[in-house]
């Protein structure tokens, strides 16, 4: 079972055999409202951590997604093109955005687990 | 004053209910300094509509309005007869001192009428997706560089000599202060440059305009697939959309953007403005399109409705990250638009622009016949360049006087490039007679 | 993952089904009439305009005529006529009622600004006839220019931005233009009070500054200490709207200004409120650089549903030699528009609009100054800080200002009223359509939660105020008496339209009509329902 991090900015990774598959948290859907439009980067493009990569677009806002880890994008999920609710309704799961091949896996130490995270948005109130 | 409905009584009450004593101690958060205690001075006091009337009637009274002359000024704004129930209808209280449709079940009276104005731009254009209208077709077209370098992530736009140069300076302006490059094609009064091989790597876009600011018609296909090679996208700007009455659409020759100005159809010429720009692309680059977009839905009883949609690009949502700044977009302009466009219908578009078309053939060829003057233009629209014997600026100057409005110099227009100060824009629309042409060939004579 | 929010008018949210309403066979109510559209009138071969025959001429196209249709309907003038009327009555506007939507300024639009602007000396003249042919149309802009400077007390005037945020525009490349030219090109950043209007940050960003947001305070000024804190040398400008979009007057104004100017930098000032203060204060005894004046704000021009605007900026001294072309001047007795013909100083920052500005407008706001004269401009500033300050006294006892103390133009209130009903902000907007009002703004500015922003504007008489309050303090005693959220929600219910489905609308966006979405003969029975 792969582990899962997650972001102050609401993102989860999780890795499996050096490769990351990154969305946003549930949390993160339930702020946003019905998502209506998910832009994911290409297949081939370095991305830095912290670097704006996707966009995620509801009725009434629009997030940039900032990468949780440096690597290359490796796959981008196509489905959401024509079902960005499955966002909202599976953000952990088919929702997911990209999938990246981390470059330097030790930056995953500077995210949160599961328990901090929790503890994190109970904290926004 | 007959604007102000409260009565001084009602002031008073007023006053008392909020529980100060004078309007002044409303206004304590103004620094006593800045208070001014009496009217500003140097400016009138009030008048009634009367005095207004005279005062305004007798500045217009200075000025020499298109019909009331022999008229072949183009260059980018055209004289054309609108129909009565254009104006009637765009003065309708309900359209007019309406605000942006942000709540749409009390507006769709607007929406509708911006959804049908988004589905004649892309059936004239020959595009997939229009928005609900920019200020104006120069500022449309340095919209449509900026979307160019988002959806391209390159900065160089390559500015064709055809362009309008007022256009090209909007575009330049932009350029300057928002950080991209432009690369200017000298003016292109014979319709023969070939921007092919400037197209590059790093090019975002091509602007060309058709039918060119000189008049010419072009195909614009090669230069179309340059552009696709190279990954730029070809924008094309339109500034008599009549021509899209009897042209092939710019949609069908490969553009990626097409900007036109809408001034021709319901708007008038109103010395420059308001006018409105039409913005079409690709379904592709929807999401980069700057401006406001009415979109299809349906209401909680299941009825056929229409909201402001794909709001999220616009600047009251992302701010500092919007595709543009702009808020407002020409919606009573559209409505006009719109409106003629709806009265014409297929066959009275296609008739108006056949009629435009075979106005400027004849003038043409009767100025071919004045000796010394001489046509440059193998094809055009409404619209076509002259070259006089002398500098073109004093002979229009000359007609003038003579009640004649011959047309634009393109000094006018180019005050630094010597090559074109003999050279003469004439456009002819419905609105010319057999008499104005006569008017314009005589005149030409005597003043040569 | 940072979000941006809309502060827009509450566009979105629960959509409720309504209790079964018994149609009728057209679906029809009375006055309220369904209308198809264009586009479902199919007949291609029919006009509204007559037109002659074409002359017969060899055509000069190049063998690019157009091939196949364009697919535009035909319709018959009254045909066309009641389409557009149709389609008007569903429109909530100004002559219909009051329309406190704040910071939009829904001022009375008088009549006699549309017969001025439709004198053919004004509206049939094109913008490159020769200036001899033209001289009391550039006179037009040169009086005006004048009224607006003396007015705001500042030297100079840029007439030709299209609408506001053009203005913005225009302002904030006058100010990069003067630091470039000062050799002052490393400031790069613009300080942005968080309630701005969002096209502040727009701007700045899309000339290449950063944008710093300095926070409010909790009695909804900016933040004076926090402002100045944040000046230094890499800071080009500040960009401030006041009175504020709070509805309030920033007092600290002189000494912000006083702070940006003993830094190096810049003021600009958002004019969009600007009809507070007309003809009582002016701007420039404020210390400001440059502000932009929205003539369909402050001058009545008509709001037209979404434009056309037009934004003037007024210059201080050291902007005005950066101001775009083209440019009045007088020559002897002559007027003459400067355009690229070297008149115009070679520091000016360029070209904005294919022409000199927005015509029309200008007529219609000229118009409304000469009705008003400098009496009247200060009497409407008056009136408009007089009926907003009633309002908000009348509205107190039931709603929840956002501040205390007198307001300007517009007043503000937050959610805190609806606390616990269940009632959205949204959800009482919407119960407003029903009682017959155009909604306030909502949600804006972002500073309060689930804001009401309430602008009434001169031109509405106490009577119209007092139905107006009447309306508003029942639904909120209906909100706060509980058990009446659902109804609420389900609001409007007398609309034409009832909540209508934004996300469907984004997610599968229909930008335009289409011959198979759906397709009633010419004069079949109009279904609306869609499938």
């Amino acid at each position: 079972m792969a582990k899962v991090k997650y972001t102050e900015e609401h993102e989860w990774i999780s890795v499996d055999n050096g490769v990351g598959t990154v969305g946003i948290t549930d949390y993160a859907q339930e702020q946003l409202g019905d998502v209506v439009f998910v832009e994911v980067p290409e297949v081939g493009r370095t991305i830095a951590r912290g670097e704006a990569v996707a966009v995620v677009e509801s009725v009434k806002a629009a997030s940039d997604i900032y990468a949780p880890v440096s690597g290359e994008v490796v796959e981008a999920n196509g489905t959401l093109a024509d079902a960005p609710g499955n966002v909202n309704l599976e953000p952990m799961g088919n929702g997911w955005f990209f999938k990246v091949r981390l470059s330097n896996p030790g930056e995953l130490d500077g995210l949160m687990d599961e328990a901090r995270y929790e503890a994190f948005v109970k904290s926004l109130g | 004053m007959r604007y102000l409905p409260l009565t001084e009584s009602d002031r008073r009450a007023m006053l008392a209910t909020i529980g100060v004593r004078s309007i002044d101690e409303l206004f304590r958060d103004v620094p006593q300094a800045a208070r001014l205690a009496g009217p500003i001075e140097g400016l009138s006091a009030h008048m009634g509509e009367l005095e207004v009337e005279r005062l305004l009637g007798r500045m217009a009274a200075k000025n020499v309005p298109a019909a009331d002359v022999p008229f072949f000024v183009g260059a980018g704004a055209y004289k054309h007869h609108v129909p009565a129930s254009v104006d009637h209808l765009i003065q309708r209280g309900e359209f007019l001192t309406s605000y942006t449709p942000y709540q749409p079940e009390i507006t769709q009276g607007t929406l509708q009428y911006l959804f049908e104005f988004q589905t004649q731009i892309t059936m004239l254009t020959g595009m997939e997706v229009a928005n609900a209208s920019m200020y104006d077709g120069s500022t449309g077209a340095s919209e449509a560089v900026l979307m160019a370098n988002r959806v391209t992530r390159r900065s160089k736009a390559i500015l064709s000599g055809g362009l309008h140069p007022h256009y090209r300076g909007v575009i330049e302006t932009t350029a300057r202060w928002q950080g991209f490059r432009t690369v200017g094609a000298p003016a292109d009064a014979s319709g023969t440059e070939d921007l092919a091989g400037l197209v590059d790597k790093e090019t975002s876009c091509v602007v060309v305009q058709n039918p060119s600011v000189f008049g010419h018609v072009r195909d614009l296909a090669p230069l179309a697939s340059a552009c696709q090679a190279a990954g730029a996208l070809l924008v094309v700007v339109v500034t008599e959309v009549v021509s899209l009455g009897l042209l092939t659409p710019p949609g069908d020759m490969g553009a990626d953007i097409v900007v036109c100005e809408g001034q021709s159809l319901g708007v008038g010429l109103n010395f420059g403005g308001p006018y409105v720009g039409l913005f079409a692309t690709r379904d592709k680059l929807m999401r980069q399109m700057p401006g406001r977009l009415v979109g299809e839905t349906v209401d909680a009883d299941g009825k056929r409705g229409f909201v402001l949609t794909l709001s999220t690009r616009e600047q009251h949502i992302r701010r500092e990250k919007a595709t543009s700044n702009i808020c407002t977009n020409s919606g009573l302009c559209a409505l006009a638009f719109t409106i003629h466009l709806t009265l014409l219908g297929e066959a009275g578009f296609t008739r108006l622009a056949e009629l435009n078309h075979a106005v400027a053939v004849r003038t043409a060829e009767r100025l071919a016949g004045v000796p010394g003057v001489k046509v440059l233009n193998d094809t055009f629209f409404n619209e076509f360049t002259v070259k006089l014997p002398r500098p073109a600026a004093p002979v229009v100057e000359a007609l003038a006087a003579k009640r004649i409005l011959a047309g634009v110099p393109v000094s006018r227009l180019l005050p630094d490039d010597p090559s074109v100060a003999d050279l003469l824009l004439v456009a002819a629309t419905e609105t010319v007679t057999d008499g104005d042409i006569d008017a314009l060939a005589a005149g030409l004579k005597e003043v040569l | 993952m940072v979000q941006s929010i809309d502060r827009s008018q509450g566009r979105h949210g629960g959509v409720v089904p309504s209790p079964a309403v018994s149609e009728t066979s057209t679906g029809n109510r009375g006055l309220q009439l369904e209308e198809r559209l264009i586009f479902e009138y199919a007949h291609a071969d029919r006009s509204g305009v007559d037109l002659p025959p074409p002359p017969r001429v060899k055509d000069r196209l190049g063998g690019l005529r157009r091939r196949g249709a364009i697919g535009l309907p035909g319709l018959a003038e009254p045909q066309v006529v009641q389409h557009y009327t149709r389609l008007s009555q569903k429109n909530y506007a100004i002559d219909s009622g009051l329309y406190p939507l704040g910071s939009c300024t829904m001022k009375h639009n008088p009549r006699l600004n549309e017969r001025m602007a439709r004198l053919p000396g004004f509206a049939d003249v094109h913008p490159l006839q020769p200036q001899s042919t033209v001289q009391g149309a550039i006179e037009l802009i040169a009086t005006l220019a004048d009224w607006l400077t003396t007015l705001t007390g500042m030297p100079a005037v840029a007439m030709s931005p299209a609408a506001g945020a053009h203005g913005e525009m225009c302002g904030m490349m006058a100010i990069a233009a003067a630091l470039a030219a000062a050799g002052e090109g490393h400031r790069k950043i613009v300080l942005v009070p968080e309630s701005a209007h969002g096209t502040n940050p727009a701007t700045a960003a899309a000339l290449g500054f950063t944008v710093k947001p300095i926070p409010a305070t909790t009695d909804g000024h900016v933040d004076v200490a926090a402002f100045k804190a944040a000046l230094g040398p890499d800071v080009a400008a500040i960009m401030l709207t006041n009175p504020n979009t709070c509805g309030l007057f920033e007092r600290d104004i002189r000494e912000v200004a006083d702070a940006v100017r003993a830094a190096g930098a810049y003021f600009y000032c958002d004019g969009a409120n600007y009809n507070a203060i007309v003809g009582r204060v002016r701007p420039g005894d404020l210390g400001v650089d440059c502000m932009h004046i929205n003539l369909h704000k402050t001058f009545s021009t008509p709001h037209g549903g979404g434009g056309p605007g037009s934004g003037p900026v007024v210059l201080s001294e050291r902007l005005a030699p950066f101001a775009p072309r083209p440019w009045v001047v007088r020559d002897g007795d002559a007027w003459r528009l400067a355009e690229e013909d070297g008149a115009v100083a070679d520091t000016s920052l360029g070209r904005l609009k294919a022409f000199h500005g927005q015509m029309g407008m200008f007529v219609r706001a000229l118009a409304y100054m000469l009705s008003h004269g400098a009496d009247g401009l200060r009497q409407v500033a008056e009136d408009a800080v007089l009926n907003a300050n009633y309002v908000m006294a009348r509205l107190k006892a039931e709603l929840t200002p956002a501040f205390e103390g007198p307001c300007m133009h517009e007043c503000l209130f937050d959610d805190g009223f609806l606390k616990d009903t269940g009632v959205t902000t949204l959800d009482f907007a919407k119960a407003m359509i029903d009682e017959g009002y155009h909604p306030m703004t909502m949600y804006f500015p972002l500073v309060v939660h689930g804001a009401m922003l309430i602008e009434p504007t001169e031109t509405q008489g106490k009577h119209a105020l007092d139905e107006f309050c009447d309306a508003m303090l029942h639904l909120a005693r209906k909100a706060k008496s509980g058990a009446t959220a659902d109804e609420f929600r389900a609001a409007p219910r007398f609309a034409p339209r009832r909540r209508l489905d934004e996300t469907q609308a984004a997610r599968k966006p229909v930008l335009r009509w289409r011959p198979t979405n759906r397709g009633p003969g010419d004069d079949g029975p109009l279904r609306q329902a869609a499938e």
